[in-house]
């Protein structure tokens, strides 16, 4: 939910109740008022009458409403005493409106020339229903006006005021910690936002400065290694030449270099990984990517030969497609190998170059996780592999604009480049 | 021939001595840029060995003081910085050869007499060995003067074995100069075998004088019986 519906909402919510609230008490306080005013008015009639009976003794003999709006009865004194004057709600027929209407009215008890009456005055009433209605509907004018104003000003302030704070969320979006571009912030009078600017500026250059520091690492130990492993390759390369070894001894040291050497290229992989991040490969040329794949696919002849795997090749169209040749041939040998790398003997690899794509397929029992299986060291199965070579091809596609992707269907693993 | 290495790490140095005098090179080691170019004053070289990032100073800088001089010393540049512009920028300063650390000690073996063998003209481009004749440039190979055919990684494995006579080829040093940059990559090298094993049947059909030996576990070694 965007920020600015948040607040909206709650608004909603709360002037729901409270206007429902103020309502329930505006509508008794103006009731209140109304029965006031006309019990008032009930009051004064009922004086005047009984001013009136005093000069008009016609007026005592009125026992039904009819014309007027009152009724005097003569009643005991016994009744009389203790009596107070009572208004209550009562219903009457209206003629007009031919059905009862609610009516005040106020019972009292009076003297004249020691006779007892007892009188009712009526006065109509107002229709609370029809109070009622009126102050829903003007309360939901209300409420929707309200609601309205309150979106409008809302958003309107609230967008000029959170303007520096979205601006800062598309700049992060777009932001990607290897690629060497700085984040503007937005100038802004708001001191909480310059306070966050200020924050995740730091944040940023200190996230930078540690990925930097730590590529650089790497990059820095993976040469630092390789005279070492130079030097302790060579010595011994001399050593077996040199000295007459029983054939124990000799494949010990044929051992030891073996893990030597895997040590060197699995050195070499992570100093190609961090010269494709430095993006050092800068210079691009158009590189004919079927011809690209026939060669390396030629190449791999003895080495798949071996294997007993065969390599397939079906080529549905043919790709032109600018960039760096050394990487398009890493890519391409690193996928082919990790398709051959990974194929039961007496099968096939499948490279399929069709519109837009190379795919390289080869058949597996179940699918690999797909979230790890780009991952450094995380790919590899089998323990002379080095677990770098997906890691290599991702880096080299992204590099390179490309998209590589990894499925699994019909018992094949497929990793397909997409251009 | 006489190499120059110029080399700060001791133990290379020494590697690399120890390499191409077995091969009758007369080799000058030396550790730093002071004393390369008091050598380089005073002696000629027919090779020399240039390590790029020297305590002293840039091996480039000798490169270019060399060419400035007009000096005509094959120069092959050994570097642990395997980075493209160091050997672009080494190439373009008239070095015959880039040769990243690590490197197999057959590797360097093989550099240094390719070089050699280009940089003299009037040399012989015949290799001979025992009843066999490996003609470079062509890509022949001749046994008792009868054409030896082999294809072009035959011929490649052949020559970078024979370039290396008497020595132990390691598998991965054959791999890489023959199957090239994207090979290897791969730990697993037994399909050399089976190209070994086919040089073998073709040499002792047409009865060279050559024998291929595996020394199990690490590489072959080319000998003459």
């Amino acid at each position: 939910m965007k920020l600015l519906n948040y607040t909206t909402t709650y608004f909603a919510f709360i002037l729901v109740f409270l206007l429902a609230l103020w309502a329930l008490i505006f509508y008794f306080e103006i009731l209140d008022e109304i029965y006031d005013s006309m019990d008032d008015g009930l009051d004064n009639q009922k004086m005047l009458i009984i001013r009136k009976a005093r000069q008009d003794t016609s007026v005592l003999e009125r026992s039904a409403f009819e014309d007027g709006n009152y009724i005097i009865s003569p009643t005991t004194p016994e009744i009389t005493q203790g009596f107070t004057d009572a208004y209550r709600d009562t219903l009457m027929y209206m003629e007009n409106e031919l059905e009862y209407e609610p009516v005040r009215l106020l019972e009292s008890v009076f003297q004249q020339d020691g006779s007892y009456y007892k009188i009712k005055v009526v006065t109509s009433m107002v229709e609370e229903d029809d109070l009622r209605k009126e102050l829903f509907f003007s309360l939901l004018w209300l409420y929707l006006g309200l609601i309205l104003t309150i979106v409008l000003l809302n958003s309107f302030f609230q967008q000029k005021a959170w303007k520096p704070f979205y601006k800062l969320l598309r700049r992060l979006e777009k932001f990607s910690i290897d690629k060497d571009e700085k984040i503007k912030f937005e100038e802004t009078k708001i001191e909480e936002f310059q306070l966050l600017n200020e924050r995740i500026d730091r944040l940023l250059k200190k996230s930078v400065e540690s990925y930097r520091s730590q590529k650089e690492f790497i990059e820095n130990a993976s040469h630092e290694l390789q005279t070492p492993l130079a030097i302790s390759i060579n010595k011994l390369e001399l050593m077996a030449e040199n000295a007459n070894l029983p054939p124990e001894q000799m494949e010990e040291l044929g051992a030891v270099l073996q893990s030597l050497e895997r040590l060197t290229r699995l050195n070499r992989s992570l100093l190609l990984l961090s010269r494709i991040e430095n993006r050092q490969f800068a210079e691009t040329e158009n590189i004919d990517w079927n011809a690209l794949v026939k060669q390396i696919i030629a190449e791999f002849e003895d080495f798949s030969a071996h294997q007993e795997v065969k390599i397939v090749l079906g080529e549905e169209d043919s790709i032109l497609h600018s960039g760096n040749r050394d990487l398009a041939g890493i890519l391409i040998s690193n996928l082919l190998k990790n398709a051959l790398f990974h194929t039961p003997s007496g099968t096939a690899v499948e490279v399929i170059i069709s519109s837009g794509k190379i795919q390289f397929e080869n058949p597996g029992q179940a699918p690999l996780d797909k979230r790890k299986i780009f991952s450094r060291f995380k790919g590899a199965e089998k323990e002379d592999a080095t677990g770098l070579g997906l890691a290599i091809s991702k880096a080299i596609a992204e590099k390179m604009d490309l998209e590589l992707i990894y499925t699994y269907s019909a018992h094949k693993h497929i990793f397909t480049i997409a251009f | 021939m006489k190499i120059l290495i110029i080399e700060d790490e001791k133990d290379m140095r020494q590697n690399m001595q120890a390499t191409l005098e077995k091969e009758d090179f007369v080799v000058e080691p030396v550790a730093n840029y002071k004393e390369a170019m008091s050598k380089l004053g005073v002696y000629d070289y027919d090779c020399i060995l240039l390590d790029i990032g020297l305590p002293d100073g840039n091996g480039l800088e000798i490169l270019k003081t060399l060419k400035n001089k007009g000096y005509s010393d094959a120069v092959i540049i050994v570097s642990a910085k395997d980075s493209l512009d160091d050997k672009v920028h080494g190439l373009e300063l008239g070095a015959d050869d880039y040769l990243p650390k690590p490197f197999h000690m057959a590797e360097l073996n093989a550099r240094v007499k390719a070089v050699l063998r280009r940089r003299k003209l009037d040399g012989s481009n015949l290799l001979q060995i025992a009843n066999v004749t490996i003609d470079i440039d062509s890509h022949q190979v001749k046994v008792n003067g009868e054409e030896l055919e082999l294809n072009r990684k035959e011929f490649d494995v052949m020559f970078y074995l024979c370039t290396n006579q008497n020595r132990l080829v390691s598998k991965s040093a054959l791999a890489e100069h023959v199957w090239g940059d994207y090979i290897d990559q791969t730990d697993n090298f037994d399909f050399i075998y089976s190209q070994i094993k086919n040089l073998r049947k073709k040499l002792s059909d047409k009865n060279a004088e050559l024998e291929i030996k595996a020394v199990y576990g690490i590489g072959y070694k080319l000998l003459v019986p």
